[in-house]
């Protein structure tokens, strides 16, 4: 058998070739059956694994935070939102005592109520190792968001207090992260977690019926819940595992589910043909590349570093990725209110890229030759090898060298969190690897400030600029959600201006719906609100 | 012949402790860091260091071995880095998953298998003959990923006569075991069985041909014996090396299968270990592939007992 056809391409032939009309597809009632990309459930106790994913369908669904993301504009990127806290400020001398009033009335889905002592009990949780409650494994998970975590207590029973380690306005957004699971549950469960995994129980729109390890998860809704305009539209929510994406192209298609996460690319004109729905949207990720400023790397040289900008045919990039991407202008999207006013453009001219590249004293005869690190897959990673190789060659064209150290996502994720400086990462110049902008300490604060290199930050490559450095300062601790969005758009302005990365295109964050799906409004996020839509 | 059974069970000790050797060297080789999944995007050193010893990966290689044969033997394979969950409550339902459908998947080529094979070796017209191994190339040869998605596409996208992905809602309770059960195990069921329906029915017809070529079915003949007679003769004398290769290929469906399942998303063996491989999930991988490895030892061990019963000629050598 020498003929190989792939697997995709025999799903297209098929669907375009049949055209079945989607009114023999079998109705779901009040089902909503999802495929997702994950190949397990991730952890449902509270603080979920797995990524943006595991928060969207396991975070969101079952939880709250005491801030939550306002998901129900598709226009704007998703601001925060009170969730089980009504309101919170910070102390205007210390900077560093927040006070958090919790809304009354609010019951874990085993009918025990919500008050702070339960908070105190969850942060417990995830800091106080000697609580009988702490769970490793969420305290893992919950990571990023709890270091800035000094103490915390009870104020009232509608009240908590929390302290932060020094001056943190970015808290707030870290707060987000950080979900509330049932004291009650727990000790129902006698102190497993094992056990809580199967019956967990939070405040959210959703409450888990069953959980099947690596086949489904499978939902109800919380017809109790706080907010009355969340309440679910459907009555349950199926979840099913499915790692490949034309396994979920195919249950889509066949009508086996109504809602497939990240559809392959190249099979968005069946998907279209086919009569289903294909919804898109800007959320906070980009695909850049991540730039090394050790002494031995060209890109100490901002000439090299926008050269490298201007050589990339985005335009071309995304008719590559079937239209699913958006060019990129910077580090977030031009509409954020983060992006501010830089003066240098990310266009595609490869003349002007050229010219820099000859002022750096490099040119046809003598390339800059450079190392790039890239994964073969990975979340948020679109795709890898093509999108490089694509790159690859823009960059040939104008007078780089680039080699490409190709190795999976997990080693590349720990190649970044080393930071630069590694052994293993001598002689890389940038890593290929995705990155959010969700909030502003992973965005922009965490990124550009030289005092946050790996394993506290996120300046992999060890990027200082004094001016950029000041604005990250001040914004981490201006207290004014204003005052704090135009500081850090003068920081953006500042990175893109010193290219401090090169960006090349932000994903478009596509799924694919079966043609009776209404009610779901695509949120500027990684994470996306489940509670309005259904099935027809 | 309690001897021999006795035997070529010490025998099978040394060959689990080599394999347990070989799969933890072999996974302790590739590169990266086995936590690595785990960490959170900001992890101190000290988070790092942490999680390393929890885990044990902080002591020497050899260490590490002996301490996991150790664990092994004990019955306790571990813990899952990803999902913190003990393996053995990851390994056993998968295991179970797989056992469903390779049951279903061999049972149908055992069936298809040997009624062409016998339909070939028996046949003196040439025409069954070439048709019966042209399928069994066909069988063979067709990658079963690639068969699986053209099954899903005429069965599940365009006919919708079949679920595409997934287990059933009963999964392996046989006891509810219903319709819709059944109708998500057709279409993998029928993947798996392409290719050793094709190794059997090959087997089947070179052993009944070779078999028939042989003096003493000749003198059969001659004796006068009624074709029945005969052809259970010659069923007995192919039938040693037949179920061995019939037992090798139950082996190989029970070690699952991580192209077909994932592309049926079936929850088996293959489906976990593909899983753990993308996670570098270390301890899933190791107790994964030891209960498989012990499965396939044991099965051809059966299969080696069971030779001796039908043909004594094996006990003696």
């Amino acid at each position: 058998m020498t003929t190989r056809i792939s697997r995709r391409a025999l799903l297209t032939a098929a669907v375009t070739a049949a055209a079945v009309p989607q009114t023999t597809r079998a109705q779901a009632g009040s089902v909503l059956r999802v495929g997702m990309t994950l190949a397990d459930i991730p952890l449902t106790t509270g603080q979920p694994s797995q990524g943006g994913e595991g928060q969207r369908f396991i975070g969101v669904t079952l939880y709250d935070a005491l801030i939550n993301w306002d998901l129900s504009r598709a226009d704007v990127a998703a601001p925060l939102a009170p969730g089980l806290a009504l309101s919170w400020e910070v102390d205007a001398a210390t900077r560093t005592v927040w006070t958090f009033k919790l809304r009354p009335g609010v019951k874990f889905h085993d009918g025990s109520d919500f008050t702070a002592e339960s908070v105190v009990w969850n942060f417990d949780k995830l800091l106080n190792k000697t609580a009988p409650q702490f769970d490793q494994a969420q305290a893992t998970q919950s990571g990023p968001w709890i270091g800035t975590i000094a103490s915390y207590r009870v104020v009232d029973p509608l009240t908590v207090e929390i302290v932060n380690k020094a001056p943190d306005a970015v808290f707030p957004y870290q707060a987000v992260n950080l979900y509330m699971s049932s004291p009650a549950r727990w000790k129902e469960m006698g102190g497993d977690w094992a056990k809580v995994a199967q019956a967990p129980s939070g405040t959210g729109p959703w409450a888990m019926d069953k959980v099947v390890p690596r086949e489904r998860a499978e939902m109800r809704r919380n017809a109790a819940y706080w907010d009355p305009k969340r309440i679910p539209k459907s009555e349950r929510m199926i979840l099913r595992c499915m790692p490949d994406s034309t396994t979920r192209l195919a249950a889509l298609l066949s009508g086996q589910v109504d809602w497939i996460e990240a559809p392959p690319p190249d099979a968005v004109p069946q998907i279209k043909s086919a009569g289903m729905q294909l919804v898109t949207n800007v959320y906070p990720h980009i695909w850049p590349y991540q730039l090394s400023f050790q002494a031995s790397s060209p890109f100490q040289d901002i000439r090299l570093r926008k050269a490298a900008n201007l050589a990339i045919d985005r335009d071309g990039l995304v008719k590559l990725l079937g239209g699913l991407a958006l060019p990129a202008k910077g580090m977030v999207t031009p509409k954020h209110p983060w992006f501010g006013k830089p003066s240098f453009d990310l266009r595609y001219d490869p003349d002007a890229a050229r010219a820099l590249i000859k002022d750096a004293g490099f040119g046809p005869s003598k390339p800059v030759k450079i190392k790039f690190l890239i994964s073969t897959s990975g979340s948020g990673q679109m795709q890898p090898l093509p999108m490089n190789e694509f790159i690859q060659e823009n960059l040939r064209e104008v007078g780089f060298d680039v080699s490409l150290d190709v190795m999976d996502w997990e080693a590349l994720r720990a190649r970044r969190r080393g930071g630069v400086e590694l052994p293993e990462n001598k002689g890389a110049d940038g890593l290929n690897n995705s990155w959010g902008f969700g909030d502003p300490d992973l965005g922009l604060i965490g990124t550009g400030w030289s005092q946050k290199r790996p394993p506290g930050g996120y300046n992999w490559g060890g990027f200082a600029d004094a001016e950029a450095d000041g604005y990250a300062s001040q914004a981490k601790v201006e207290f004014d959600p204003a005052k704090q969005d135009a500081l850090l758009a003068k920081l953006h302005t500042r990175l893109v201006d010193q290219a401090m990365w090169i960006w090349v295109v932000h994903d478009l964050n596509p799924r694919a719906l079966g043609p009776k799906v209404k009610g779901f409004v695509s949120a500027q996020s990684w994470l996306q609100d489940l509670t309005p839509v259904w099935v027809g | 012949m309690h001897l021999y059974v006795l035997r070529r069970l010490l025998y099978t000790i040394p060959i689990i402790v080599g394999v347990t050797l070989v799969c933890f060297s072999f996974i302790h080789l590739a590169p990266g860091d086995p936590i690595s999944a785990v960490l959170p995007e900001n992890a101190s050193a000290a988070v790092v260091a942490e999680i390393r010893k929890a885990y044990g990966f902080d002591k020497p290689l050899p260490v590490q071995y002996l301490i996991w044969l150790g664990n092994v033997v004990s019955g306790d394979f571990g813990t899952s880095i990803m999902t913190r969950r003990p393996v053995a409550s990851e390994v056993a339902p998968a295991v179970a998953n797989t056992a469903l459908l390779a049951f279903s998947a061999i049972s149908l080529s055992f069936i298809l298998g040997i009624v062409l094979g016998l339909s070939a070796g028996f046949s003196d017209r040439r025409v069954t003959d070439r048709s019966v191994t042209a399928i069994a190339v066909t069988g063979i040869s067709i990658p079963h990923y690639w068969l699986g998605m053209v099954l899903v596409v005429v069965f599940a996208v365009l006919l919708r006569a079949l679920p595409a992905t997934g287990m059933g809602p009963s999964g392996i309770d046989i006891l509810h075991f219903g319709l819709e059960d059944l109708r998500h195990l057709v279409l993998p069921a029928i993947t798996l069985s392409m290719i050793p329906t094709g190794i059997i029915a090959r087997s089947v017809r070179a052993m009944v041909a070779e078999v028939r070529r042989q003096e003493f079915v000749q003198t059969l003949k001659g004796k006068g014996l009624r074709r029945g007679r005969i052809f259970l003769h010659i069923i007995k004398n192919a039938a040693p090396p037949i179920l061995a290769i019939m037992g090798l290929q139950f082996a190989q469906l029970l070690g699952g299968s991580i192209l077909v399942e994932t592309v049926f998303a079936w929850p088996g063996t293959g489906f976990l270990l593909n899983s753990a491989i993308t996670t570098r999930d270390l301890p899933l991988l190791q107790g994964t592939v030891i209960v498989l490895a012990t499965f396939f030892v044991m099965t051809n061990l059966l299969v080696d007992i069971v030779q001796t019963f039908l043909d004594p000629r094996v006990r003696r050598a």
